[in-house]
């Protein structure tokens, strides 16, 4: 990594704004993001019809001004399934990455800090990650009932190594930092040092992280709930949409575009701000990008 | 080098130790009575005394886990609860689609993501470099069923240049082959083109700054050598690691493509044995390729070693 003149001459940022201004691609993102969000927390109020409402006049309708997205099988209306399917995805998203922070942070602090635990813990986590995070996640579907919080555990269980690692790293990173050599001297406690000095520089490296398990996250609950083995079919999830909507995808292959569509913006959207997030936070990372 | 060999060797087995261990908890510590979670709510008495004799559930939890290593050991990975038949002979039936599937998803790949990836890096900041980049995020972003369907909406349904479904043995001759293993392939590949082009691309921006890349430019190679034979190889280490490291991702990706395209690989055998239960043959497929996963990054390991002696002697 160089640092060219320009660069290290060039004021990074306007006095005054603690970011610089967003790229337009970033605050397309985050509008479509807002309008997901929005749409799916008040999706009582908006879905034109219920989503479980059965009409068998009208199965498997085209698009129209009544049904938006059609009809599915059933003759339920997908654009009010597509809208309640948002809560679900963004529930399990906002659950895995809050989730994998809360138990990956604490083992990455100890992991990188206490040399002796160090070695045992990342060999469990070598070990998790060896296990492909789909066949994990169906491996605990299977042995439990399919609910929210045991699909939020499947998928949080192969996300985690990778928040401990992260956390460990910069661990070490700084560990030898003067200011922590400092505090050491000083006789400040381990648990001390790490409230008050390695918690708080991870916060940045967390939250980009944080945003990109919210995005896989989702990614695996449509791919479990596709596989027949996410969350019941009797509420409606983007990806259980998807997997009634495959039987009938020589008839009219809207009923898997829709909400295919609609998950594929949100991960982009997800993406993108992670992105712009790294940048931000970390601009180490820039030139990689 | 054979001190370094035996080193990486030895971290592998606690590795996999921890995977068995894992893989051997999950279905103990599993809340209720794993008999019952196997055989479901309605299964009798005599059914359930069955798979607690058949998964040694009876015994205590240390002495289980003796026995099952010991038989995991000699290769005994236990009877399908469904069929009876050894998991492994299950497994064997199905290997043969999954393979083929990975290794040209794998070769689409490396033919696709390195070029572009290199191309990006060298046309830094270019229309060229915004295309793969928007076409990498893309690939992250949409689910590799949705792909799946894409593609066969367009090129099975639309053009119908190949079939919607199903897969044919190379056995049967490479053509029929080739022409129905191209689409889930390609849907498999798409997200691993992302992941490699985006890493190819960064890892070659690095190396593209280095003082020996301007030295072969001044000497007046051509742009093609210094990229392709100076800088990229060079540029191979992290693209190696990701490509090693994104197996997991291949594999979950095949589980996904398999059910699209209605490959009978196993993929297929790890749903159907979701559904119905089969606690043995998801254990065993578990081990397997967590194993695969583990000696694959070995390999890539020692093959830094073999190619860069620097690594060595770390």
């Amino acid at each position: 990594m160089t640092l060219s003149a320009a660069s290290v001459l060039a004021p990074r940022q306007r006095r005054g704004l603690p970011f610089r201004r967003p790229h337009w691609l970033t605050t397309l993102a985050v509008l479509v993001l807002v309008i997901i969000i929005i749409t799916g927390i008040l999706a009582p109020l908006l879905a034109p019809f219920e989503p479980t409402e059965l009409n068998s006049m009208m199965r498997l309708k085209p698009s129209d001004t009544t049904h938006w997205m059609g009809t599915d099988s059933y003759g339920r209306d997908m654009f009010s399934r597509v809208l309640y399917g948002a809560r679900i995805s963004l529930l399990v998203g906002f659950g895995t990455a809050i989730g994998c922070l809360a138990v990956g942070m604490p083992l990455g602090l100890i992991s990188g800090w206490f040399p002796w635990a160090d070695g045992v813990l990342m060999r469990i986590m070598d070990g998790l990650m060896a296990i492909p995070g789909i066949l994990l996640a169906i491996a605990v579907v299977a042995l439990t009932k399919a609910g929210l919080v045991t699909v939020i555990i499947a998928i949080m269980l192969p996300e985690i190594p990778q928040v401990v690692r992260l956390v460990r790293s910069r661990v070490i990173a700084i560990r030898s930092e003067a200011y922590v050599e400092a505090a050491r001297l000083l006789g400040t406690s381990s648990t001390r040092i790490i409230w008050r000095h390695l918690l708080p520089s991870t916060f940045g490296p967390m939250i980009v992280q944080g945003t990109y398990i919210y995005a896989a996250a989702i990614l695996t609950e449509a791919a479990l709930s596709f596989l027949g083995v996410g969350i019941g079919t009797e509420t409606p999830t983007w990806g259980n949409i998807m997997a009634e909507g495959r039987l009938y995808f020589a008839i009219n292959p809207w009923l898997v575009f829709w909400p295919a569509i609609v998950l594929s913006l949100c991960i982009l959207s997800i993406n993108i701000l992670g992105d712009a997030l790294r940048d931000s936070l970390d601009p180490k990372m820039k030139s990689r990008r | 080098m054979i001190q370094y060999f035996v080193k990486r060797l030895v971290m592998a087995i606690p590795v996999m130790f921890f995977v068995a261990v894992f893989v051997f908890l999950l279905l103990r510590l599993t809340p209720g009575d794993p008999a019952v979670i196997i055989a479901g709510d309605q299964a009798t008495q005599s059914q359930l005394e069955t798979i607690r004799s058949n998964l040694g559930l009876d015994e205590p939890l240390l002495g289980q886990f003796v026995t099952w290593m010991g038989n995991l050991l000699q290769g005994d990975f236990g009877v399908s609860l469904i069929s009876q038949q050894p998991v492994i002979e299950l497994i064997g039936q199905r290997v043969g689609p999954t393979l083929s599937l990975a290794v040209v998803a794998m070769a689409m790949t490396l033919v696709m993501a390195l070029p572009l990836g290199v191309m990006a890096a060298w046309r830094h900041g270019r229309l060229l470099d915004r295309a793969v980049m928007i076409f990498s995020v893309l690939g992250f972003s949409v689910p590799v069923f949705v792909t799946g369907y894409v593609l066969i909406a367009i090129f099975a349904v639309h053009f119908q240049l190949f079939p919607v479904q199903g897969y044919k043995p190379l056995s049967e001759g490479l053509g029929p082959f080739l022409h129905r293993i191209f689409l889930p392939a390609l849907a498999l590949a798409s997200i691993y083109i992302a992941l490699v082009s985006r890493m190819t691309r960064a890892s070659m921006l690095e190396i593209l700054q280095e003082d020996y890349v301007r030295t072969a430019r001044a000497k007046g190679l051509g742009e093609k050598i210094v990229l392709f034979r100076h800088a990229l190889r060079n540029a191979a280490i992290p693209i190696l690691t990701i490509v090693g490291t994104g197996f997991a991702m291949l594999i979950s990706g095949v589980v996904v493509t398999e059910s699209v395209f209605n490959v009978p690989g196993l993929g297929r055998l790890v749903v159907d044995a979701v559904l119905a239960r089969d606690y043995p043959l998801i254990q065993a497929i578990i081990l397997l390729t967590a194993g695969l996963y583990v000696l694959i990054n070995l390999l890539i390991d020692l093959s830094y070693a073999l190619t860069d002696p620097r690594v060595r002697y770390q």
